[in-house]
């Protein structure tokens, strides 16, 4: 019974997480975005004290849930576990009875290092590891191209018939790096959990082992009846943590994520799940040999993947070729409105990609600098930042991007145009040109005579662009729409303090 | 297999499974074994006759959209032409009583005339006649020396020693000087024809029997048109070519105030005796997809006949047209059109009033008068003009767009507001790319003068655009 409703949870916990991660459309995010403002690492970076205390004394209650169930990372890694586990079956490699030793060194240590990399500010380092965001990328550098291109095969069949139900999405290759770094964690992760369950949950990942400290003072845990137990082990074979020791009868309860598969599992009913009050003890530990398992993960974290990269479409003759747009180099980085400034941003995002996601105008994309490596940023050579949209503002869930009214979106200023005479049409083609100047959301741009002293009330007057610094909010939409190529001629700089 | 291949292979089964479905919607036709559709008729071509008592198939074949060894038409891109596909039209038409083709030297990017040579000299001279024009558009070739080349060219490419039709090209039309001068449409003719002595130099290949009969076709300024009716006897005009079907009969200049109404067109050429080409019988392929409340009102009084059999039978009505131009892609559209002319059936009263009623609500919409000639292409900064205008039409004549009351957004409203909006969004998206939509137009005017409708292309897209703004900013 509880196991079922573990799995329920975790059913649904982790498929409207992965959905949300997946869907370009922005309909998901109103009902599920509250399951990602509730995951632990960002509560923290967002400084949700609410969530964190809640997580935190549900623990102190049940033990690891939160493990099971809300950690979609954790839930992925069961999905391999369970065909792993078969397999070992089969082959007559089954796991020990006596569980295994819990590494507990490394595990503090990966916390202490985790922790100081977060408080030196150097992030991008540690939210490598970081459960959640980990997940993110996952589902948004491997899952969401694939969940696009079926989307884009039934947006075709859709367009045959006359439908609307689907409309097809650019699928394009936002960052190799980030995409590299995803594909790693998903192989060693997938890895590690068909070989031997919550491996990276008890030894590598932070989150795992501030709740495994917790859950050891849990109130209510799974507990072995010594009188009933055969020591058959059933229990500790088919252990995704590995943390039963069958023999010794015990439990390691900073393990233990309370799957509850084990109660179901003993013929005898010698496990149940029940309260027992502060303060049980921990299994009695005992040392093992960890370099086994250390020699794996370093040699699946080389198997790097060379995933398949989008290619779009090319556009026929009859039209004028189209070079595509190359990104000019910004001196300051451009953060999405609300984010207040590029520090704060910088400190509070665990480059989960959910805003990545959700961006619908090709505008958000992982960094490949080294100080904030895998953090959005934006660039406008695909599209920009719409007055009307606030998708990545509506998602974040660790405050690097703080919550913006429609309304309002246009009083932000994150940034500057500036303009580049020589690649401007009108220099180079001689030809008029107004796009900047009639895209602008705010009327920053002002035409003056491309020669000084022209009438510039003459229709045949040639005119540039000039920008009113004053009303300039950096949305890119003269970036994007100006038909210079492959530089426009009016780029957008970053500010580092967003101003409203 | 990329997208468009996707959507071709898709396409074909929809073509099977829309045959299986007429076959089971038409009980009225005369079933044989069960098939709706019947052999397309060879000798039921219906045929006129020109100033010297030659027989002409009312349906013309126009050789301005050839299909590519990739399945578009050849108008469209660069693609080779498929010459083999060419040639099984080509030999399908002549036997099933179709005479006249029709070509140009720029059509299909220049290479109409060579692949209707290819395909016509396997056949008899006797069974073919030919058309071709005089496109000396560019100041370029105003000289008297550039446009001979052209004209021998023709001959040349078409592998022919006479032509039976030639006309002066697009006559009407404004043009650029070498210098950038604006011409209007008279200036513009004459430098094309007068200046350089070619129309002198035309009338005496036609005495010399190089051309049997010498004409011209019509886009634009009817001051030139009048004109060129008023030296008919100087000139002696054997045929002209001009824009008619059932919308511009009566509503052509409201639909764009520069146009000329095709009654008074034919009328003019009637009273003079001189036999019209009809070209744009579907309004650049407008009149082949109506709206559903008029496609009803079509089927209702003829349930097995094409949307676009009706255009063609109006274009055919008087019987003062010779033949009517139709630049056939596909072996569908031939057999279509073969089937409405073998043999040519005329429109009763009632079936003219309902094309006069749908022509009036059509033409009260105020759509872009846009026929998808594709001269304004390529624009240089990538845009697709005539896809922008199609989509933006096709939205409007089907009462789509969104007007400034669904705008205010009346709670109820909200949900049509939304659907209309997200099949605007969609369908744009979908039959134009993203960078070739109006928000990419510059207003550098280049096309203006190559719009033989004198769409003012850049006011509308940015008008286009502006409502796109509107209508995803609306929240």
């Amino acid at each position: 019974m509880l196991k079922r409703i573990r799995i329920i949870l975790a059913f649904f916990c982790f498929t409207a997480i992965t959905l949300m991660f997946l869907d370009f459309t922005g309909t998901l995010h109103h009902y599920f975005e509250w399951l990602a403002h509730i995951q632990l690492l960002p509560a923290v970076m967002a400084g949700n004290i609410v969530v964190v205390a809640v997580v935190l004394l549900l623990t102190l209650l049940f033990g690891r849930w939160y493990c099971s169930i809300l950690c979609p990372m954790g839930v992925m890694q069961d999905l391999f576990y369970k065909p792993g586990l078969r397999h070992r079956n089969k082959k007559k490699v089954r796991q020990s009875a006596e569980g295994t030793k819990p590494m507990n060194k490394l595990r503090i240590a990966v916390l202490a290092v985790f922790v100081i990399l977060l408080v030196a500010g150097v992030n991008a380092v540690a939210l490598l590891i970081a459960p959640y965001s980990a997940y993110g990328r996952i589902a948004s550098n491997i899952f969401q191209p694939v969940y696009l291109w079926v989307n884009n095969l039934l947006a075709g069949v859709a367009e045959h018939y006359g439908s609307y139900a689907f409309y097809s999405a650019d699928v394009w290759l936002k960052s190799g790096l980030t995409l590299a770094v995803a594909a790693v964690t998903f192989v060693v992760v997938g890895f590690l959990a068909w070989r031997g369950g919550r491996t990276w949950c008890n030894t590598i990942c932070p989150v795992g082992t501030v709740l495994g400290f917790v859950s050891k003072y849990a109130l209510f845990k799974p507990v072995i009846d010594h009188s009933k137990c055969l020591s058959c082990g059933k229990c500790a074979k088919a252990c995704k943590a590995s943390c039963i020791n069958a023999k010794e009868k015990q439990i390691d309860y900073s393990r233990c994520v309370g799957c509850m598969d084990c109660i179901g599992d003993c013929k005898q009913g010698a496990v149940s799940y029940q309260f027992v009050g502060l303060g049980k003890k921990a299994a009695k530990e005992v040392a093992t040999d960890t370099t086994r398992r250390q020699v794996i993960i370093a040699g699946a974290a080389v198997a790097a993947s060379s995933a398949v990269m989008a290619q779009e479409k090319e556009i026929d003759g009859g039209l004028a070729a189209i070079e595509d747009k190359k990104i000019p180099t910004r001196k300051t980085p451009i953060k999405p409105a609300g984010s207040t400034s590029v520090k704060s941003f910088t400190n509070h995002c665990t480059a989960c990609q959910l805003c990545v996601s959700a961006c619908p105008n090709g505008v958000l994309r992982p960094s490949g600098d080294f100080g904030t490596f895998m953090q959005p940023e934006m660039s406008y050579e695909r599209g920009y930042c719409r007055p009307e949209c606030t998708a990545c503002a509506d998602v974040c869930p660790a405050g690097a991007i703080k919550h913006i009214a429609k309304e309002e979106k246009v009083q932000y200023k994150i940034g500057l145009a500036l303009y580049v005479a020589d690649n401007c049409v009108v220099n180079r083609d001689n030809v008029k040109c107004d796009s900047c100047f009639r895209h602008c959301p705010t009327g920053a741009i002002v035409m003056v005579p491309k020669t000084a002293g022209e009438d510039p009330d003459l229709p045949m007057t040639l005119k540039v662009p000039t920008i009113d610094e004053t009303r300039c909010i950096g949305c890119g939409a003269c970036e994007n729409l100006c038909p210079a190529r492959p530089f426009s001629a009016i780029y957008v700089e970053g500010r580092e303090d967003h101003l409203v | 297999m990329n997208r468009r291949d996707f959507l071709k292979s898709l396409g074909l089964g929809a073509v099977a499974t829309a045959a299986v479905a007429a076959g089971c919607s038409s009980p009225n036709e005369t079933q044989t074994e069960g098939v709706a559709l019947g052999e397309v008729p060879t000798d039921k071509m219906t045929y006129r006759e020109d100033q010297h008592g030659q027989k002409v198939s009312l349906l013309g074949y126009g050789c301005m959209r050839f299909p590519t060894i990739e399945g578009t038409s050849g108008r469209e891109n660069d693609n080779e032409l498929d010459q083999e596909k060419i040639n099984e039209l080509v030999d399908y038409a002549i036997a099933h009583g179709v005479t006249l083709f029709d070509t140009a030297p720029p059509y299909c990017k220049g290479r109409s005339e060579e692949a209707v040579g290819k395909a016509l000299s396997r056949h008899d001279r006797s069974e073919y006649l030919i058309s071709s024009k005089c496109s000396n558009f560019a100041a370029t070739m105003w000289s008297r020396e550039a446009t001979l080349e052209l004209y021998h060219n023709t001959f040349a490419k078409l592998k022919v020693d006479y032509l039976d039709y030639y006309m002066l090209h697009g006559i009407g039309m404004p043009s650029k000087d070498l210098d950038g001068t604006q011409l209007t449409g008279m200036e513009a003719f004459k430098k094309r024809y007068i200046d350089n002595g070619i129309l002198d130099f035309l009338v005496e290949e036609r005495a010399a029997g190089r051309i049997k009969n010498l004409g011209f076709s019509y886009h634009g300024d009817v001051e030139v048109f009048d004109y060129l009716l008023s030296q008919h006897d100087k000139y002696k005009w054997n045929h002209v070519l001009i824009q008619h079907n059932y919308v511009d009969w009566h509503h052509a200049k409201q639909m764009n105030e520069r146009n000329t109404n095709s009654e008074y067109l034919y009328t003019e050429l009637e009273s003079r005796g001189i036999p019209a080409f009809v070209m744009e019988p579907l309004l650049g392929g407008q009149l082949a997809q109506l709206n559903e409340h008029s496609t009803a009102e079509l089927k209702a009084l003829n349930p097995s006949g094409s949307v676009a059999s009706w255009a063609f039978r109006f274009a055919g009505n008087q019987p003062g047209i010779l033949t009517v131009l139709s630049g056939m892609t596909y072996m569908e559209h031939l057999q279509d059109n073969l089937r409405t002319y073998s043999p040519h059936v005329p429109l009763s009263q009632q079936e003219l009033d309902l094309l006069e009623k749908i022509a009036n609500e059509y033409a009260s919409f105020s759509l872009v008068p846009c026929t998808e000639c594709k001269y304004c292409m390529p624009c240089p900064y990538g845009l697709d003009i005539p896809s922008v205008f199609k989509h933006y039409n096709t939205c409007l004549n089907e009462g789509k767009l969104i007007n400034d009351d669904d705008l205010l957004m009346v709670d109820g409203d909200k949900k049509k507001f939304r659907k209309l909006r997200r099949e605007f969004l969609v369908g744009y998206d979908r039959s134009v790319p993203k960078l070739r939509q109006a928000n990419h137009c510059i207003g550098c005017n280049k096309c203006l003068a190559h719009c033989p409708q004198g769409i003012p292309i850049p006011d509308k897209m940015k008008e286009i655009e502006q409502y796109v703004e509107k209508i995803k900013t609306s929240f």
